[in-house]
């Protein structure tokens, strides 16, 4: 990547700069091909880093994890049985078991958290995605979906609640017997098929491929 | 030496990277609002640091499981939850939840703190180790929650009526609380100001 001096600025149109999001250094973007990445010269952070058939794919990997939620959310999760007694629980259980008194807004967060906002992430993701991968150009709100899905993205929990789960059949597993039900395998793929999913995501080439309103040479809109 | 888009009188988009120039608003490739450095961002990490801090007191002093069985009653808090675990349960889950529930909610109260600050001295640490440890920060920073998320488990499969049933306790409201405020901390803090000089 080459470092700007400041004199060359002027004469390099501003669709061609990129400035890193997260250090602000100024970059002039490379041509990069599939496969190879440019990292921030400054701090290193990944710049652009374009994969073969990457919308493809996302969507591919996004849509099947749609219907991996679907499954862990509506099917057995966990089932208990200790000394002749049995009890099962959904996802869905597991959130609302703050339901009581004053814990109600916890058991919506808790919803939030680890259903509502991955699938939203996945629906956003597809919308951005689905004209792309057949060869269409984006839909008008493109950028606003994918815009909402990347700020959702610390939101979405699905991970950390499956090392949750490890965590509560350890501390049970004295007591009872706790048998995994379709659903435990199904958000055990789940994060499998996210971390695939994130590892072909590259976004500065999801906007390059949305963005047919990149800023002008002098800063107006088109 | 490596020039900043501030430095060249321009506006880089925190989202997607693009760069405008200084009078636009709205990001023309993304939408998103820009602004070169926002100048309450760090009285904004502040405000969500302190708030974070005031509701993790009361989640540590506060049981965060109600355990009733046939013949005794008990409550766990954080640090009473870990200890329990170490002593009958496995080494290795205790020590992934003294680190989800003890280390990084401390260590991230006193690295956004360090990290505010040291915007201010300079000297304490080099630019590099600040944008490594705000990395951390906000990778990390999220996989406290896994405490709420077994709280939930554990009180929606030990429900045996008169025989054994677990309960949330007030502590796993504010953890999470807690939780999400810091994690709003770390996000209102502006890493490009780490470089400014």
């Amino acid at each position: 990547m080459l470092p700007l001096a400041a004199q060359s600025l002027i004469t390099v149109p501003l669709t061609e700069l990129r400035a890193c999001p997260h250090c602000d250094a100024l970059h002039r973007m490379p041509q990069v091909n599939m496969r190879e990445r440019a990292v921030c010269e400054r701090c290193g952070s990944v710049l652009i880093a374009p994969r073969a058939d990457a919308f493809t794919r996302i969507f591919a990997l996004a849509a099947t994890s749609l219907i991996l939620m679907t499954a862990a959310v509506f099917m057995p999760f966990l089932d208990l049985s200790a000394s002749g007694l049995h009890n099962r629980a959904s996802v869905l259980d597991a959130a609302l078991a703050f339901s009581e008194g004053a814990m109600v807004p916890l058991s919506v967060a808790v919803a939030a958290l680890i259903v509502v906002i991955p699938a939203l992430r996945l629906l956003l993701i597809m919308y951005t995605l689905a004209p792309l991968v057949a060869g269409r150009p984006a839909l008008a709100r493109a950028a606003q979906a994918f815009r909402l899905a990347d700020r959702l993205k610390p939101w979405s929990m699905a991970e950390i609640f499956v090392i949750g789960v490890a965590v509560a059949l350890v501390k049970v597993a004295g007591l009872a017997t706790v048998t995994p039900g379709p659903a435990f395998w199904a958000f055990c793929a789940l994060v499998l098929v996210t971390v695939l999913q994130d590892s072909f995501m590259d976004k500065e080439q999801i906007w390059q491929a949305i963005g047919a309103d990149v800023p002008s040479p002098d800063g107006s809109r088109p | 030496m490596t020039v900043s888009a501030r430095d060249a009188g321009l506006v880089g988009c925190v989202r997607c990277g693009s760069v405008h120039r200084p009078d636009v608003a709205l990001c023309s490739r993304c939408g998103a609002a820009l602004s070169s450095r926002d100048p309450n961002g760090l009285q904004q990490v502040w405000a969500w640091w302190l708030a974070g801090l005031l509701v993790y007191i009361p989640a540590n002093l506060y049981p965060m499981l109600l355990t009733r069985t046939l013949t005794q009653h008990s409550e766990a808090t954080i640090v009473g939850g870990v200890a329990e675990l170490f002593q009958h349960g496995d080494a290795g889950i205790a020590l992934i939840v003294f680190g989800a529930s003890i280390v990084i909610p401390v260590g991230k109260f006193i690295a956004i703190a360090f990290l505010a600050v040291s915007l201010e001295k300079r000297h304490l640490m080099n630019e590099q180790a600040q944008h490594r440890l705000f990395a951390v920060v906000e990778f990390v920073g999220r996989w406290s929650m896994i405490d709420v998320f077994v709280v939930a488990i554990l009180a929606s499969l030990v429900k045996f009526d008169a025989v054994a049933t677990i309960n949330p306790g007030i502590a796993a409201a504010s953890f999470a609380l807690s939780v999400a405020f810091t994690m709003q901390a770390a996000q209102s803090f502006d890493p490009r100001t780490i470089w400014d000089d």
